[in-house]
């Protein structure tokens, strides 16, 4: 029997979707399947917090249908990977209506992204919930109608925008965070604490230093304890306490899995090859290497779009151009502000603030007297132009006055 | 070729700033402006990159 030259990937979500635009575009012209969990074509996951839970949008698709028929796509949404054979060159995969099917691919690519951590207190109990789906966002926004009150657990970058949108709907909103800060681990407490004024100034109640003890009510939440013992009522309770790489599929594939301290996920080279050959992995369950080989597993949707662009060259064997080397870039959106960071913030870094008007700002990172990153809210202007001066080392000083 | 973008869909995200900065331009609200609309092969690659780039597919260029 002839082998398959199929490239299949796994895993239908920003990913998956920018593959095979990136394949298509590179001069593939051969079989090309998709498979994805979700019962929905490929769609962006920032807007899920944002306008989709406020009503403003109905949709986030990354392309139309007709995208993935004008490219020649086997799309298999509504379908799950439930295991690999690198040897027999297999993909299991199980629809929703329980029809399995082995799969023959040539390539693999492994883009099957991340699942929202919850509480073991919360299980079982209506009114709680965790938003990484699009379903999760719609049964969310069907939730506010009826809803006065809002418990969001976590201050990360999900738990404040949609503390946000929901504050914008008109709850009442708490958000709950054990650290000092919101986004304390990704900014450090100074900066965390610039963004939380965005949040408090528009009516969301900060609760920092205070973790949840429980959930009250019985089939329904009904409110919160805190470890300090306060009670808060909670018509709604949103669980935004991180996530983890979906890899249970790979349970017995030899496909290598990083260590949990460099960021866990899928073992990956500087191009996304994993340690099975033609099998590679991209995107938020991967565990990438920089050019100093240094591994790391990030959740940006830059990276994503990088890797993809990378991975694609590998696979058709297209030499990389004259790198310009990327900036590393995040977002996030919090009622009208925009958050953004370039480069590398630490929460050990020195902080410099070059601007601040009590909403809008720019900060400088350093450490050992080098530029790390510049994070502003409201300033896309300044935050940008410094890209360059993040492409190679550069005195902090040079840039502060 | 045009390079157009779709101001309805742009955040002001700026990756198009630090992607092709001889294109794309923010002023100090924020506002994006367009410095040159023609494709030329000088700035192909860059118009290119900064479209790839754009978190809201806000830039084509074509037609």
């Amino acid at each position: 029997m002839a082998m398959s030259t199929a490239i299949v990937i796994v895993g239908a979500g920003l990913g998956g979707a920018r593959l095979v635009a990136d394949l298509r575009s590179g001069g593939y012209d051969g079989e090309l399947v998709l498979i994805g969990k979700e019962s929905h074509i490929p769609y962006d996951r920032p807007p899920l917090s944002k306008s989709v839970l406020t009503g403003e949008a109905v949709k986030a698709d990354l392309h139309p249908e007709s995208f993935y028929i004008d490219n020649k796509v086997d799309l298999r949404i509504g379908t799950k990977a439930t295991a690999i054979d690198p040897v027999a060159r297999t993909v299991t995969v199980e629809s929703h209506d329980g029809v399995v099917e082995k799969l023959y691919f040539g390539t693999l690519v492994l883009a099957t992204g991340l699942e929202a951590r919850s509480l073991p207190i919360a299980d079982g109990k209506d009114g709680v919930t965790t938003l990484r789906t699009f379903d999760d966002a719609v049964a969310l926004r069907a939730e506010i109608d009826g809803a006065r009150t809002a418990v969001v657990v976590g201050a990360g970058f999900i738990g404040c925008e949609v503390a946000a949108s929901l504050e914008a709907r008109g709850l009442d909103v708490t958000v709950v965070e054990p650290n000092r800060a919101p986004l304390a681990l990704a900014l450090g407490e100074q900066v965390g604490a610039m963004v939380g004024r965005i949040l408090v100034a528009r009516g969301v109640e900060l609760r920092t230093g205070v973790g949840v003890a429980g959930i009250t009510g019985d089939s329904r939440a009904t409110g919160v304890t805190l470890t300090d013992g306060t009670e808060l009522p909670a018509d709604i309770v949103v669980l935004g306490i991180g996530s983890v790489p979906v890899v249970d599929y790979l349970e017995g594939s030899g496909i290598a899995l990083a260590d949990r301290g460099n960021g866990g996920g899928i073992a990956c080279d500087q191009v996304g090859r994993t340690s099975v050959p033609d099998v590679y992995a991209l995107g938020d369950v991967a565990n990438w290497r920089d050019s100093m080989g240094t591994p790391s597993r990030v959740e940006h949707w830059n990276s994503v779009v990088e890797q993809s662009s990378k991975v694609a060259r590998a696979i058709l064997d297209i030499d990389e151009p004259a790198a310009r080397p990327a900036v590393p870039y995040f977002w996030s959106d919090q009622f009208d502000v925009k958050i953004q960071a370039l480069g590398h913030p630490s929460p050990d870094d020195e902080v410099h603030v070059v601007s601040d008007d009590g909403t809008k700002f720019v900060v400088y990172y350093s450490r050992d007297g080098v530029l790390t990153a510049v994070v502003g809210a409201g300033k896309a202007g300044a935050v940008m132009k410094l890209r360059g001066k993040l492409q190679e080392p550069t005195p902090v000083s040079d840039l502060l006055d | 070729m045009k390079i157009e973008v779709n101001y309805q869909t742009c955040e002001s995200n700026g990756l198009c700033v630090g992607a092709a900065p001889e294109v794309f331009d923010l002023d100090d609200d924020d506002n994006l402006h367009l410095l040159l609309d023609t494709m030329t092969p000088d700035i192909a690659d860059d118009v290119r990159e900064a479209a790839r780039q754009c978190p809201r597919n806000a830039i084509t260029f074509g037609g």
